[in-house]
């Protein structure tokens, strides 16, 4: 079964594209096959079943996988016309281009002001204090987080609420200025209200970067998204644009997890 | 060899019991209109068997404190006792000898003085043994007997059963208790008495060290008594020296195990790493004295240093280093360990290299584990005795050169109890002062690291 | 704003990633370093000790033919069937016929360096084996501790110069001695063997276990399934958490004031140095104890309570058997460490010497350890290769334990 890809999208500029990218766990086949393009400046949704390797392949774009050593990436998937497994590739420099967000917060146990500043600093962008300074303000205001803690910056980032703590690996992500930012259910951990802000938050940052986000609400894939993919059982079943998938899905399948038949 | 015989007697009653009242509870149970009765019949034997072996294993450990003690009375009592030196040495020597012809653990006497003491000493211990089994027997017969009468078809001894083992589980755990009251109040008692003799001022402020067990007790030369360098060279050879290897050493093994390692080297590593802390203390003093120390006092001379002396602080701590190496690695192992994969997962995330990583998040988050590992692996080694007393030296040197021989807590505590003094001598007793001292380090060392350890894991739990 | 090179692809970037990448190699290396030297240590130190006791299980010996046709010994059996038949053959004379059939072979140079007490070997001979007085019998006599040295290498030029000679004559060599084995302490590192310290850590250990692991066992049980939470238990908890960790030393200071007080008469007796050891074991058989029995899953628990077990018989029936593995290991390991400990022991006086390998508990006896710690101390250079034989002797029951743990634990290893 091939992916179906709805025939009017017309995005030319690919940030990301993955052709035939298969991954495995050991013996076992997680992702099977898949071939996408991720657009810039656009958020592109992943849905699914759970199980389905959605966090599989999320991890693929910026080989967070290589920390599990089981597992093994077939294909090619590119950033920017380059392949991102080829040997030459620098894990540390796509890493810091695509950048990433994980399910539960998970700020460093050090100072609000220290997890913003963290990229910068090991990436050696900043010198002087005052450009630190200037770089945790703005990555803090873009994440809508300075106003909440400009006033206690040196406090621990494990110390806020779990909403903050999230919008703060936002802005830890969005400091070292990346093209692509990953997120793996950013919101499943937080309240509505907590979940508003990040998807307001998301949608400010569209303009700027690649965004590829992994979700279980339709409503959220459908509020926040441009693109949409749907997978099942390793398989990106259909891909197109998120009003397209959410009002005239051409799969079965996809129609049936999106008027939640099953999942 | 009797309380020997005796336990195994209390046992054999006990069983004797366990069986009798079985094949009691089984006719009850055979005799009921229903074929029930309250509790099966191996309660009602346990129940027996208890109140058979508790009372008589109470009895015989009294019994073997008190019959030495009763047999020598009655032997010192006997016409031949009356030609023995008054006091002392010697007449220890001579009885303790004819107690171990008598018992059958010598063959023959060495001192002639102690010939005519035999027979006696024999005719005591038979006498004491047979009364000690009758007891035994009266006591194990009338406890059986009681309780052997109190079964009945609706006597509910499996809750008696229960309590009674629920009882001797928290006794057990009172061991626990006994032992470090047991600890605290030897020490405290002993050192009351030394600082009866010796003012604690001069004691824990006093600057020379050098106890004289040969000296009138009643007049002790407080000025002698100074621990001040004991503390300097147990802190210099077991905080500084032995630190300084083992806690850069230990980290990054356990970094190296815990983050770069792959699986094959770890299965290697580790049992190897347990290895080196299984080797018993005597074994590294050992190593220390007979290589460690020349080879360092051979380098000194190379580099030109002619006062270098063949048991040195370096030796000591060097050698003490590498001991607590496995445990500083195994406690910031754990420590690394309890970090979260999210923390690490987070970092690499942002283009941090594993270093990077380790260095800025991982330790950082996993400091106060390590930090309460490496007091705890001070306390070992302020704690630890064989190094230092076979190789650091007796010389209570207040300096701070790591080629000149120091003492330690430790070592003066083992000089001041294996020497000739009396008990009653404060060169003797100064030991448990020392230990006293060294146990409160201690025990404030391992509390604090252990309540560190413990918000630690609750905080990433 | 897209036209701007990011900063993190700009040339800077990558002339930093380089010198990070550096700093990469520069950290694992320290590890691998780190752990390197600890292995390097641990390897070295064994290889010293391996070096130097092969000596050890050695000594210098001179063969010394005698016949006994011509000694003129009385060689009733029944007589020599008595107790006293080493002191009714020295009594014969059989001390100066030793040295007699040595100076005729050896010369008098070389019998004058037949260990002192060479005879008594003869004399055991003797009694296990009567009919060798109807005949010549060949006896292979251990050296003197001076000559023995000297044929080492080592001690003053003269004795040096006698080694060589009788060496080069055939009849001073250096042979396997299994004796070691079986013999207990004495003076002459000639003489000395480790069975008596074997045999006294063998005895003490049979006391530790028997004292430590029922208790451990039984206040394992009860803090972690029955004990409530309250002052008492977090009292029990905290004195149990730092006797684990209180220096070994103040334990034989434990026993020193309070079960030396108790029975006087048994200085050096294993039975006290048991009971002192035991008293440091339990804290560790009690804390792996607790672990093994929280790693058994509360289902099974609620399993056997649910078809009306009592607690007791949850425990007992379902709980303990369950743990066992587990609380075994912790037990071998702390018995390693109890095996293997010097400090507590020396403190109840267990380092006196022991020329006679302990009878039962009470007799005076010392152990491995302390044993390896008297010979150390020994100026006598023989005893340098006896001890590192006696710490061989030593690492190979421990690392026997351990070995047996390390299985225990990979065998038994559930995961629920
Ligand atoms: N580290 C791993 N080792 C082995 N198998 C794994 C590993 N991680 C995931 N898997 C397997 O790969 C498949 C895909 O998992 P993945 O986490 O990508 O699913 P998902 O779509 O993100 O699910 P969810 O929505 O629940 O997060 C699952 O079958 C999972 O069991
Ligand atoms: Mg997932």
């Amino acid at each position: 079964m091939v992916t179906v890809v709805h025939p009017n999208l017309e995005d030319t500029n690919a940030k990301m594209s993955a052709r035939d990218v298969s991954v495995f766990y050991g013996d076992k086949k997680a992702i099977d096959d898949v071939s996408i393009d991720i657009p810039t400046k656009y958020v592109t949704a992943f849905i699914g079943p759970s199980g389905c390797g959605k966090s599989t392949f999320l991890r693929t774009l910026n080989r967070m996988n290589d920390t599990i050593p089981s597992a093994r990436v077939e294909g090619e998937i590119t950033l920017d016309g380059e392949d991102i497994y080829r040997s030459k590739m620098d894990v540390v420099q796509l890493r810091a281009r695509v950048g990433m967000v994980f399910q539960k917060p998970n700020p460093f146990p050090k100072s609000i002001y220290d997890n913003v500043a963290y990229g910068p600093k090991i990436h050696g962008l900043v010198g002087s204090k005052s450009e630190i300074d200037e770089v945790v303000e703005k990555s803090l205001r873009r994440a809508g987080l300075w106003m909440e803690v400009k006033d206690r910056l040196e406090d621990s980032g494990t110390a806020l609420s779990g909403g903050q703590q999230q919008r703060l690996c936002i802005a830890r992500a969005i400091a070292v200025d990346p093209e692509v930012i990953l997120m793996d259910e950013p919101c499943s951990a937080l309240d509505p209200i907590a979940t508003a802000k990040i998807e307001e938050l998301i949608d400010e940052l569209s303009g700027r970067y690649a965004i590829v986000i992994v979700t279980h609400s339709m409503q959220q894939a459908a509020r926040v998204s441009q693109r949409t993919a749907f997978f099942h059982l390793g398989k990106m079943v259909e891909y197109g644009r998120t009003s397209d998938i959410f009002t005239n899905p051409l799969e079965k399948r996809t129609q049936d997890y999106i008027t939640g038949r099953y999942g | 060899m009797s309380p020997a015989i005796l336990l195994v007697l209390a046992l054999g009653l006990g069983l004797a019991g366990w069986l009798a009242a079985r094949a009691r509870a089984w006719t009850f149970r055979r005799d009921s209109a229903n074929g029930r009765i309250a509790a099966l019949p191996v309660y009602h034997a346990w129940y027996v068997a208890l109140w058979i072996v508790v009372p008589v294993l109470l009895f015989v450990g009294l019994w073997s404190v008190i019959a030495p003690q009763l047999i020598s009375q009655s032997v010192l009592a006997s016409p031949a006792a009356s030609d023995l030196p008054a006091f002392g040495f010697q007449r220890d020597a001579i009885l303790s000898e004819a107690r171990s012809v008598a018992s059958g653990s010598a063959k023959a006497v060495f001192n002639e003085a102690a010939n005519g003491l035999v027979e006696p000493y024999r005719a005591a211990i038979s006498r004491y043994n047979l009364i000690g089994v009758l007891a035994t027997l009266i006591i194990a017969f009338l406890a059986g007997a009681w309780a052997f009468l109190r079964i009945k078809p609706d006597f509910t001894a499996r809750t008696r059963v229960e309590k009674a083992v629920m009882t001797i589980l928290l006794l057990a755990s009172l061991v626990a208790i006994l032992t470090t009251l047991g600890i605290v109040v030897s020490l405290v008692f002993e050192t009351i008495r030394f600082f009866g003799m010796v003012s604690p001022l001069d004691f824990l402020f006093g600057t020379q060290w050098g106890p004289d067990p040969m000296s009138n007790p009643n007049s002790p030369d407080g000025s002698r008594y100074g621990a001040i360098p004991l503390f300097w060279g147990t802190i210099y050879i077991g905080a500084v020296i032995a630190m300084i290897v083992a806690i850069p050493l230990g980290l990054m093994s356990a970094i190296y195990l815990t983050q770069y390692a792959n699986p094959t080297l770890r299965k290697w590593i580790k049992p190897a790493l347990e290895v080196l802390a299984g080797v018993p203390t005597v074994v590294y003093g050992y190593f220390a004295a007979l290589t460690v120390a020349p080879a360092i006092r051979d380098a000194a001379f190379a580099v030109g240093i002619t006062n270098a002396s063949s048991e040195s602080a370096l030796a000591a701590g060097l050698v003490m280093g590498v001991m607590i190496i496995p445990f500083v690695s195994s406690m910031a192992d754990d420590s690394i360990a309890a970090v979260p994969q999210a923390m690490r997962d987070g970092s690499l995330a942002m283009g941090a290299t594993t270093s990077e990583t380790i260095r800025k998040v991982l330790v950082p988050a996993a400091l106060p584990g390590i930090v309460a590992g490496v007091m705890l692996a001070v306390s070992r080694a302020i704690g630890e005795t064989m190094i230092v007393v076979m190789a650091a030296g007796a010389a209570a040197n207040l300096t701070g050169n790591p080629l000149e021989a120091m003492t330690t807590v430790t070592f003066q505590i083992v000089a001041m109890l294996t020497g000739e003094g009396s008990f009653d001598h404060p060169a003797t007793l100064s030991a448990f002062a020392l230990g006293f001292v060294l146990f409160m380090v201690t025990l404030g060392l391992n509390f604090i690291a252990l309540r560190v350890v413990k918000r630690f894991r609750e905080a990433y739990e | 704003m897209s036209d701007r090179l990011a900063p993190t692809r700009t040339a800077e970037f990558e002339a930093r990633l380089k010198k990070r990448y550096a700093a990469e190699r520069r950290f694992k290396m320290a590890g691998l370093g780190a752990i390197l030297f600890s292995v390097g240590v641990l390897a070295f130190l064994l290889v010293t000790m391996g070096f130097n006791g092969i000596g050890g299980f050695q000594r210098a010996e001179m063969n010394v033919p005698i016949d006994f046709t011509q000694a003129g010994l009385s060689g009733d059996p029944a007589v020599l069937a008595q107790p006293d038949a080493v002191q009714t053959l020295e009594a014969q004379g059989l001390p100066s016929i030793v040295d007699f059939y040595a100076e005729q072979k050896l010369g008098a140079e070389g019998a004058a360096h037949i260990s002192a007490s060479a005879w008594r070997l003869v004399a055991d001979r003797i009694i296990d084996d009567p009919a060798i007085l109807r005949g010549t019998a060949t006896f292979s006599l251990p050296a003197s501790a001076k000559l023995a040295a000297g044929l080492n290498g080592e001690g003053s030029p003269e004795m040096r110069a006698l080694a060589t000679s009788l060496a080069q004559q055939g009849k001073l060599e250096t042979k396997l001695d299994l004796g070691f084995l079986e013999r207990a302490d004495a003076t002459d590192p000639q003489q000395v063997g480790i069975w008596g310290a074997l045999k006294g850590s063998m005895l003490t250990m049979i006391v530790t276990l028997l004292m430590a692991f029922p208790i451990g066992v039984m206040a394992a049980l009860y803090l972690e399934e029955y004990a409530a939470k309250n002052r008492w238990t977090d009292l029990i908890e905290v004195s149990i958490n730092n006797l684990a960790a209180v220096p070994s030393i103040i334990f034989g200071l434990l026993g020193l004031a309070v079960f030396l007080w108790i029975f006087p008469n048994m200085r050096s007796a294993p039975l006290i140095g048991g009971m002192t050891l035991a008293l440091m074991t339990m804290p560790v058989i009690v804390i792996s104890g607790r672990n093994a029995i929280k790693a058994v899953p509360p289902s099974i628990r609620d399993g056997a309570l649910a078809v009306g077990a009592s607690p007791v018989q949850v425990v007992f029936h379902h709980v303990l058997p369950l743990a066992l593995p587990g609380i075994l290991t912790g037990t071998i390991i702390g018995m390693a460490r109890a095996l293997g400990e010097t400090a507590p022991l020396l403190m109840i006086g267990m380092r006196a010497f022991v020329a006679t390998p302990p009878q039962d508990f009470t007799s005076p006896a010392t152990v491995l350890p302390v044993q390896i710690f008297l010979w150390s101390d020994e100026i006598d250079r023989g005893f340098v290769e006896r001890t590192s034989a006696a710490i061989i002797v030593l690492l190979v029951f421990l690392l026997l334990m351990n070995g047996l743990a390390i299985y225990l634990r990979n065998r038994f290893e559930k995961k629920w």
